[in-house]
């Protein structure tokens, strides 16, 4: 392993790794704008450079592998006045439009400028002109004038898609980002080159204009779109809630997560959390009084649950669901023992199955579906709905899925739900069949809450609470800690985390993992006996 | 006084360009003795004649040659850079026109001598004779039995970019990619073509190879200076009484070239300043030509051999004019990959263009030579610093000039 320098500090690093990446593991930030780790290197921004010892003149970073003996520093003189002309001249067909952009307050021209530009401005002549708000595809909108030509996007498109819509166009200070004739860019890892854009040039034609970045709060977070989990971030406003239309969620971001996604999220989860702040959220919990659904407080709600599980004769079953937490499902599987539920399932075939693809998505579009199973929560829901249109079901309680909504013909399951005398449903938005319950109980989406989910792989992961929940909304465990402790089986756990220590007790698969473990990264169960866990629940 | 022309030797003749005639005088008989020579003995011949690369760099050429990488099994290739787009350079032009068999002789004994078997000829779109001519005599060789036992040549045509006459911008476009100069490391000679070791050399540079395997590395460096064997071609350009090209050996020196060979100076007859590499070359005061015309030679002048392409200037003409011209040239032909040759080639053009417009501000003339300066080495290519050698020269040199036309 190469030895080396930097500043005066020694450090050993793989073979192969950049000055940009030593640097960073000796606690050294070196500016850059096209160097991006998941990229191949490109050396155009010039920003990157250091001073190597016998080395002439400063030299770029990012395409300088550490070598044995090298010695670096960052912040010679020459190397700062090297910046700041680099900076000069990134900006001089800059447009200076910061107080119209999207990107101010997370631009690495106004960060790098801070830090390393305060130069006196010395262009007076006319810009250079390009094109503006050009709609790249259906998620990305640009503006070549704010564009530095760092050619991250265009490689994001030839080598992690392989997609290759966008390309450099013209020559010389006319040079600019587009689209290949014919090409729209709309693959579905679109959304990414917003990310990794460090400048204006590329914004998000769903959060443009919404609110401004500094008003945002940030949860770290998995996205629940698919069986992957990609790492997330949740940037939500709760300090404007003027703006955006009352909308709290107002984007996901990718996190860095070497086991799971990297640095990428796919548009399909980028752009899934619509739900969350979308009218037909359930608010408060609701009971059924003739044709209507009416209001009704939670303690009346968690007595009727509790009273119709009580019931001693005809059975009983729970359709969870692998949109749940691990927490949640633990809780349901202590209900089924409490109250002595035999049939829990949780898998339902969707109306469209999902397809997958070999960067990141998975067909299975359920974020917990190895939790479940591991949970032992993998009844036939089938057989369930076959007991329920036989009448030999009196409470059935479906927590997430519209079952109206699913791979199975809409009359049978019709038949099944009407064949049950309580229907209880507990989900975070209403549809056709939370309209049929008798019973609903409004449940809180993902980013309302805390909790965990185990990916494809069996990787635990954590996701945090970026919001109050909508209403009067509640997390799973919590509606169904409450209906335990009705029934009289009391419940120590106040918070989720308190149910996953359960689960850990409980789970083989599980032992040993605690929150802390888990941290930002997660970690992976012990060795599954079976396989892992198919598509489509 | 100019001895002996190798390169130019058959120009006088109508038929230069034909096979039969290249024969006649003497044509591919280097090749037939190269053919009995070791690779590594005619690499060592050429690192005796001191050939340099004529195409501006002015690189060893068999230096270059023994790069290549020992360990190699894959294929190696041979481009030959013909996309002359240096303003001031025509000479490669009349090489592939009046004597295109003189390149292909000197390309099998180069493929020969870095063990390659195919060569790639980059030749400037706007050359349409040149390309006509050279692929007459690529389809002669193929007949004579010259190309296709051991060695295919593949002409390509470029699209009218100075950059891809940049080496490794050439490759770029040889690819069929954007013509954007490659980062280094690694350079072509490991990486080059196709991701194949890669050797780049200027038409001229090739076409004496023949000449050098024939008589000798030890008599072509003796044509020369110490540092510098042989001859080349001298583009001559502007106001003088007989442009053209001149073939001279290297140890020439700029008032022998401008005086003895072009006839002197035109205009108003008296010389205010010349170019003597190529645009990119620092400008030279009517007392700086008493220099040779080798390599380190005007390197000691600060200026630079570059590609020979000799623009003379009388008295008569504004050097911020004549600056405003190659700022606009560079400015246009800046690929825009790197930041601050794209930025600041557009920032100085307009700027000069200000101040020959008359308005021009006082900050301005150290705000040109500062980001010149500034700009300066920190890019992927050379074409930046080929920028700044007008930049800096003119202004420094002819700083009244300039300052006599910005208001007060």
């Amino acid at each position: 392993m190469p030895r080396l320098t930097i500043n005066g500090r020694e450090i050993e690093v793989p073979p192969g790794t950049n000055l940009i990446e030593a640097a960073r593991r000796a606690g050294i930030e070196i500016p850059h704008y096209c160097y991006h780790p998941g990229l191949s290197i490109a050396g155009q921004c010039r920003l990157c450079m250091v001073d190597i010892d016998k080395a002439p003149r400063p030299t770029i970073a990012c395409n300088t592998p550490a070598a044995d003996g090298m010695v670096v520093w960052t912040e010679t003189d020459r190397v700062r006045a090297t910046r700041q002309s680099i900076m000069e001249f990134h900006l001089i067909n800059h447009p200076l439009d910061c107080p119209v952009c999207d990107q101010a307050g997370e631009c690495w021209l106004q960060i790098y400028y801070m830090q390393h530009g305060l130069y006196e401005p010395r262009m007076v002549d006319d810009k250079v002109h390009k094109p503006k708000a050009v709609p790249l595809g259906p998620h990305v909108m640009l503006d070549a004038e704010r564009c530095i030509l760092c050619s991250r996007c265009v490689r994001f498109c030839d080598e992690i898609t392989g997609t290759g819509e966008l390309g450099i166009f013209h020559r010389g200070d006319h040079s600019e980002i587009g689209l290949f004739p014919g090409r729209e860019l709309d693959n579905r890892y679109s959304g990414n080159v917003v990310d990794i854009c460090p400048v204006g040039a590329l914004t998000d034609r769903d959060f443009r204009f919404q609110v401004r970045v500094w008003y945002l709060d940030t949860a770290t977070s998995v996205c629940p779109g698919c069986a992957r989990g990609c790492n997330i971030e949740v940037h939500v406003n709760r300090r404007r809630p003027h703006h955006a239309e009352g909308r709290r969620v107002a984007r996901l971001k990718p996190r860095y997560n070497a086991e799971v996604n990297r640095w990428w999220i796919c548009d399909e989860g980028r752009y899934g959390y619509g739900f969350v702040d979308a009218p037909d959220r359930l608010l408060t919990p609701l009971r059924r009084q003739g044709a209507e659904q009416v209001p009704i407080g939670w303690d009346e709600a968690i007595a009727a649950v509790a009273a119709a599980l009580r019931e001693p004769a005809g059975g009983a079953a729970v359709i969870a669901s692998p949109r749940m937490a691990n927490e949640d499902l633990m809780a349901v599987r202590r209900l089924a023992e409490a109250a002595g539920i035999r049939q829990v399932g949780f898998r339902v075939p969707p109306a469209r199955p999902g397809d997958e693809d070999d960067l990141l998505l998975r067909a299975d579009r359920n974020p917990n579906t190895a939790g479940a199973e591991l949970i032992g929560l993998d009844g036939d829901v089938g057989a369930i709905l076959a007991d329920a249109r036989a009448g030999r079901l009196r409470v059935l309680w479906v927590f997430g899925h519209d079952l109206l909504d699913s791979a199975w013909p809409e009359a049978d399951v019709r038949r099944a739900l009407e064949a049950v005398p309580t229907l209880i449903y507990t989900g975070t938005n209403a549809g056709a069949t939370s309209a049929r319950a008798g019973l609903v109980l409004p449940a809180a989406a993902w980013v309302e809450r805390e909790g965990t989910f185990t990916n494809f792989e069996g990787r635990v992961q954590r996701f945090r609470a970026a919001l109050e929940p909508l209403g009067e909304a509640l997390p799973e465990w919590e509606i169904v800690g409450r209906v335990l402790q009705a029934l009289g089986a009391p419940v120590a756990a106040t918070r989720a985390e308190h149910w996953f220590r359960e689960l850990a007790a409980a789970v083989p698969a599980f032992a040993g993992l605690t929150y802390r473990a888990l941290g930002d990264a997660g970690r992976m169960v012990a060795a599954r006996a079976a396989g892992p866990g198919g598509g489509g629940a | 006084m100019t001895g002996e022309r190798l390169l130019t030797r058959n120009f006088d003749r109508p038929d230069s360009h034909t096979l039969a005639a290249y024969r006649q005088a003497g044509g591919y008989t280097a090749w037939e003795k190269a053919q009995a020579m070791e690779p590594a003995a005619i690499v060592e011949e050429v690192k005796i004649s001191n050939l340099r690369g004529l195409g501006g760099a002015g690189f060893p050429t068999g230096t270059k040659w023994s790069f290549i990488p020992r360990d190699h099994t894959g294929p190696v290739y041979l481009v030959i850079n013909a996309d002359e787009g240096e303003p001031g350079t025509f000479k490669d032009r009349y090489l592939l026109e009046r004597d295109p068999h003189a390149l292909i002789e000197g390309m099998l004994i180069t493929a020969r001598a870095i063990r390659s078997a195919t060569a790639f000829v980059y030749i400037r779109g706007e050359y349409v004779e040149p390309w006509r001519r050279f692929t007459a005599a690529v389809r002669e060789a193929y007949q004579a039995g010259y190309l296709g036992r051991g060695l295919e040549v593949v002409v390509h045509r470029g699209a009218g970019a100075y950059i891809c006459g940049e080496e490794t911008g050439l490759l770029s476009s040889l690819e069929g990619k954007k013509g954007w100069p490659k980062i280094k490391p690694p350079f072509p000679a490991v990486k080059g073509a196709f991701g194949q070791p890669t050797i780049v050399n200027n038409v001229e540079t090739i076409c004496h190879v023949p000449h050098i395997i024939n008589r000798g590395g030890a008599w072509f460096a003796g044509l020369g200076t110490k540092t510098q064997g042989g001859t080349r071609i001298y583009s001559v350009s502007g106001r003088v009484r007989r442009p053209g090209i001149y073939e001279a050996p290297v140890s020439i020196t700029l008032r022998q070239l401008i005086y003895d060979l072009a006839g002197g100076v035109t205009g108003n007859g008296r010389l205010k300043a010349v170019v003597p590499g190529g645009s990119s070359a620092a400008i030279l005061r009517a007392d700086e030509i008493d220099v040779t015309m080798d390599v380190d030679g005007l390197r000691q002048a600060g200026s630079m051999a570059g590609s020979a392409g000799v623009i003379v200037m009388d008295e008569t003409v504004s050097i911020p004019e004549a600056l405003m011209v190659v700022a606009r040239f560079y400015a246009h032909e800046s690929c825009g990959q790197c930041t601050p040759c794209r930025e600041a080639t557009g920032w100085i053009y307009k700027i000069v263009t200000r101040i020959v417009e008359g308005r021009g501000r006082k900050e301005d003339l150290d705000t040109i030579l500062d980001a010149a300066r500034r700009g300066a080495g920190t890019t992927i290519c050379a074409f930046f610093d080929g920028a700044v050698g007008p930049y800096l020269s003119y202004i420094e040199k002819f700083r009244d000039e300039f300052e006599a036309l910005i208001p007060r």
